[in-house]
């Protein structure tokens, strides 16, 4: 593994390293909820999906969802990490208006998953981030502020959802490591289908431990925890943010006090939400209405066999089988459907060509039109179609862009582009041979020129008989042709 | 034929199949003793009305079949019953009115009870007295001003006035046995994970149990025989098979090991005590059981271990009750200020008091040295038993330290009342089953219990030790209907 190139911020002639660890909080891909059989469905409307359970009535118990327990052992075994066979649902008790039963049900000192490790594709090469540990809890409601002047509401919708908390190693050390990290661990859990990892629906959020330290330091500095996050951007800027801040304290000679901070997205700062002293006491203790939860290995090994091909093999597959670059192939496998839509090109049509089509003209299209690879205007099949269009000679890789652009409203067939609109490359040599005549013909001052030594005017009879051919025709055979009769 | 209310469960469903007598007549004959025993206190809610027209309902197509046809029941206000108002004895559930159904009661009403009304009980069975109820103290028909035990006092005073032939309590340390030993009725809690606990107002999870409460010891069986299922809405409910309590009921006992535990001869235990376990142990032996003296020698740490441990739960189990959701609200500046209120003026100040310990037990600094510790001895005390049980089938012991006490005698000493408790609660640590069994009087003439102690699930032994002993003792209860009201 190579050295990554260091994040550091320097103050006059002193460099700070900034430690970072994730807590983040995925919610599972479930039907239903962690304790209740009430839907998970995003966008209802509001408390249309509270069982007795949810909203905490008198006498009601919780039973938990096996499912939710897959999926966790599922993830858990994405990220290489220990499953434990006996874990504990816990009580974490406090207060709040939106936590109907005054305590969220949470794992604590016994989690169902232990140490894993995730691994980074850096541009200099490849890091590895521990996992300390992955639990299970449910979510919490919502408590909304500014619909009724008076009164805060409360939306239980979400209460009882299930979370998974996977909470890393402080190893990350620049906020390019936290976004890989993040993209990572989603991927991973796309792949598993254990999380869809959407963000703007809340489904990945994280709490953002930094600390800062002089380079060359090897013990941690004082740590402050940046709560509920919900974007990659945001955490970066927080990151950036409250290292500056806790550098600025410490070059002032002031001590960083251990605290959890807000991050205000509107004026790119943290600010303090609570101290260490006033930290809450969530008094832990096993929930007596759930029995310890033991997982047998049979479970696990079931598990273990249906897991997909996850992306770091596929990214080794990618390059043993199929000649990419490990560059290539990381952003090929970044994400489970830019993937599947890569095999399905590649089913039919050349891998090089494929590759550079789909990381770059198809990406292009998607960055500008801000949508993800599912909802690709172009099919895998009409691309695929498209590439062997290319391989073929039928059309030049100039044309073929232009087939492209039409194929991108309503993905079109682009055989169909291709004869509508006659497109077809002319590879005829006789045909090349009659047009490249025309061209001498009509400049045999060029051409006596070119004989007298001027080589660069070549490109101009290219040019011409590209032209005269109307784009179509078939570049390797006018050079060749063009060479005969010119040197000839 | 006798009074229709001082039957038996046995007496009435065998009148009821004989169509000697109907559910209408059963049911109008407990409403009108109830009407005429309001002195008594022990309704919260009654479902007189509905009640009625069930029971008529009932008569006009009785299905004979169902173990409890057609049979009026009263339960504590503690099981949450769908469309009758469920308060556990507090004010902060005063208003509340449940659109679901616990499962033991559901189990009694589909096999054919009807719902005579809600029993008044100690402000989320917190109390040994019943007088921390919300709704008011209950009189001990054994005598006025005499407290009928708690938590489920209106239930034992219920059943021993007549009020209703059978009923159904919970026992988290005692709160079916010390009422029952005070009432002179029988009392038993199961095995934990025996009933489902799926709608019953939680108070302490891990020991909350419900149970039968009855006149006789084959009452107790057949009411057990329906409330015990297994229950998946219940995570701690136990899939085993359950006996047909009643139909195996026997007062063969002959070989069966009895063991006394010495450690439950506690100091200052009153003589009349003393003579009370001296006559079960030789009425067991009558019976051809075999006496042996045993050792728990965790016993003396049952008390505070529970004390611990069931304030801690509860401290959880009560934060529901925020004015948030449904219940009683007194309204706030603020979130902070509308909890404060609320749960200040919500909750009477025994439940006040275990929260308080509970929330201090399990803070960051006190949790090993409290919650944790109680745990490791808990199990020592369940290690106790299971050394216990490896020598003998069955445990008795008396049910409680003392009689009934009067009604304000030991509301200002939480500790004195606490020590009520003393015989049950390590049953409970145990997740033993237990019962409580009608066994003599003390010099007031007020009754004393003797409690059997069983293996898990082994219901069935005690009962049949129960059934041979109550034949032996022939236990009179008689009550002077001193409370009656025209």
């Amino acid at each position: 593994m190579s050295k990554n190139s260091e994040y550091l911020i320097e103050r006059e002639n002193k460099q700070y390293e900034v430690i970072i660890g994730l807590e983040v909080h995925a919610q599972v891909t479930s039907e239903s909820k962690l304790f209740s059989q009430s839907s998970t469905k995003f966008g209802a409307e509001p408390n249309t999906q509270v069982s007795l359970v949810d909203a905490a009535f008198p006498g009601m118990l919780p039973v938990i969802n096996e499912f939710c327990i897959e999926q966790a052992i599922k993830t858990g075994i994405g990220l290489k990490a220990k499953i434990n066979k006996k874990s504990v649902f816990d009580r974490k008790n406090y207060f709040y208006a939106d936590l109907p039963q005054g305590y969220q049900i949470s794992q604590y000192k016994y989690p169902i998953v232990g140490e894993g490790k995730v691994i980074l594709d850096m541009p200099n090469g490849q890091k590895e981030i521990g996992i300390e540990r992955l639990h299970l809890e449910q979510d919490a409601g919502k408590s909304i502020h500014d619909i009724d002047p008076n009164n805060t509401l409360v939306d239980l919708n979400r209460s009882g959802v299930a979370l998974m908390e996977i909470v890393s190693k402080p190893d990350l050390r620049s906020p390019d490591e936290v976004n890989v990290y993040i993209k990572k661990l989603r991927s991973i859990m796309r792949y598993l289908g254990t999380c869809d990892g959407n963000m703007q629906e809340g489904s990945l959020r994280a709490d953002v431990n930094v600390s800062v330290r002089l380079k060359g330091q090897t013990e941690f500095g004082t740590r402050c925890e940046i709560k509920n996050v919900n974007s990659i951007k945001f955490m970066q800027m927080a990151i950036i943010s409250e290292a500056n801040r806790q550098i600025d304290l410490l070059e002032e000679g002031k001590e960083i006090d251990q605290e959890t901070r807000l991050f205000d997205t509107k004026r790119n700062e943290t600010r303090s939400m609570r101290s260490k002293e006033d930290a809450h006491d969530y008094r832990y203790f096993p929930d007596p209405d759930l029995l310890p939860l033991e997982i047998s290995q049979e479970l696990i090994e079931k598990i273990k066999s249906d897991i997909p091909e996850l992306p770091d093999e596929k990214k080794k597959r990618f390059i043993d089988k199929f000649n990419l670059s490990p560059y290539e192939a990381t952003i090929l496998v970044s994400d489970i459907e830019t993937s599947n839509f890569f095999e399905e090109v590649i089913k039919n049509s050349d891998v090089k060509l494929a590759t550079n089509w789909i990381t770059g003209e198809l990406f292009a299209v998607l960055n500008e039109k801000n949508i993800e690879i599912s909802q690709s205007p172009v099919s895998a099949k009409n691309l695929s179609k498209l590439i062997n269009l290319i391989k073929d000679g039928t059309i030049s890789g100039k044309i073929a862009k232009t087939v492209f652009e039409q194929m991108i409203d309503g993905d079109q067939d682009p055989l169909i582009i291709v004869k509508e609109k006659g497109l077809k490359q002319e590879s005829d040599p006789k045909a090349i041979e009659e047009l490249i005549n025309k061209v001498i013909e009509n400049n045999s001052d060029k051409v006596a020129e070119y004989k007298s030594g001027k080589d660069k005017l070549f490109g101009f009879f290219v040019g011409q008989a590209m032209k005269e051919s109307k784009g179509k025709g078939n570049p390797q055979l006018i050079n060749k042709i063009l060479k005969e009769k010119l040197n000839g | 034929m006798s009074d229709i209310t001082s039957q038996s469960l046995f007496e009435l469903t065998s009148n009821i199949r004989e169509k000697k007598l109907s559910s209408e007549e059963i049911t109008k004959a407990f409403v009108n003793r109830a009407e005429k025993s309001k002195k008594l206190n022990v309704y919260v809610t009654d479902n007189f009305e509905r009640a009625i027209d069930q029971s008529k309902k009932f008569d006009s197509n009785p299905n004979l079949n169902f173990k409890l046809p057609g049979i009026p029941i009263a339960v504590k206000d503690l099981f949450c019953t769908n469309g009758v108002r469920t308060t556990a004895g507090s004010k902060i559930l005063n208003n509340f009115v449940p659109t679901y159904e616990s499962t033991v009661t559901q189990n009694l009403w589909s096999q054919g009870a009807i719902l005579l009304g809600k029993l008044n009980c100690d402000e989320f069975a917190m109390g040994s007295s019943n007088e921390t109820s919300f709704f008011g103290n209950v009189q001990n028909p054994v005598g006025e001003n005499l407290v009928p035990g708690g938590s489920s006092g209106g239930s034992s005073a219920a059943v021993a006035a007549n009020l209703t032939p059978v009923t159904i309590g919970t026992d988290t340390g005692g709160s079916i046995r010390q009422p029952a030993s005070f009432t002179g009725t029988v009392g038993l809690k199961p095995t934990y994970g025996s009933c489902s606990r799926y709608g019953i107002v939680a108070f302490a999870s891990s020991l909350d149990q419900a149970g039968p409460m009855t006149k006789n010891v084959r009452d107790c069986s057949m009411l057990l025989e329906v409330i015990s299922s297994f229950d998946q809405k219940d995570s701690t409910s136990i899939d085993y098979k359950r006996n047909n309590y009643s139909k195996e009921l026997s007062k063969d006992i002959k070989g069966k090991k009895i063991g006394i535990p010495k450690e439950y001869r506690v100091d200052n235990m009153p003589d009349e005590i003393e003579q009370l376990w001296k006559n079960g142990i030789s009425y067991a032996k009558d019976c051809g059981a075999e006496i042996i003296d045993i050792s728990l020698p965790h016993t003396n740490y049952a008390l505070p271990t529970y004390y611990i441990v069931a304030p801690a739960e509860a401290s959880s189990n009560l934060a529901r009750y925020d004015g948030v959701k449904y219940g009683f609200r007194s309204p706030g500046q603020n979130l902070i200020e509308m909890y404060e209120k609320t749960r200040s003026e919500g909750f009477g100040d025994e439940v006040k008091r275990r929260i308080m310990i509970g929330t201090y037990v399990l803070s960051s600094g006190y949790y090993d040295a409290y919650y944790l510790k109680a745990q490791k001895v808990r199990q020592l005390i369940k290690k106790d038993f299971d050394d216990a049980f490896s020598k003998v089938d069955a445990i008795l012991t008396p049910s409680t330290p003392s009689s009934a006490f009067k009604i304000g005698e030991k509301t200002n000493d939480p500790v004195s009342m606490y020590l009520n408790d003393i015989f049950t609660v390590p049953i409970n640590l145990a997740g033993l089953p237990g019962i409580s069994i009608p066994a003599g009087k003390d010099k007031n003439n007020y009754p004393l219990g003797l409690q059997v102690i069983g293996k898990p699930f082994d219901e069935q032994n005690i009962l049949n030790i129960s059934y041979a002993l109550e034949d032996k003792i022939n236990f009179k209860n008689d009550i002077s209907d001193w409370w009656l009201s025209e």
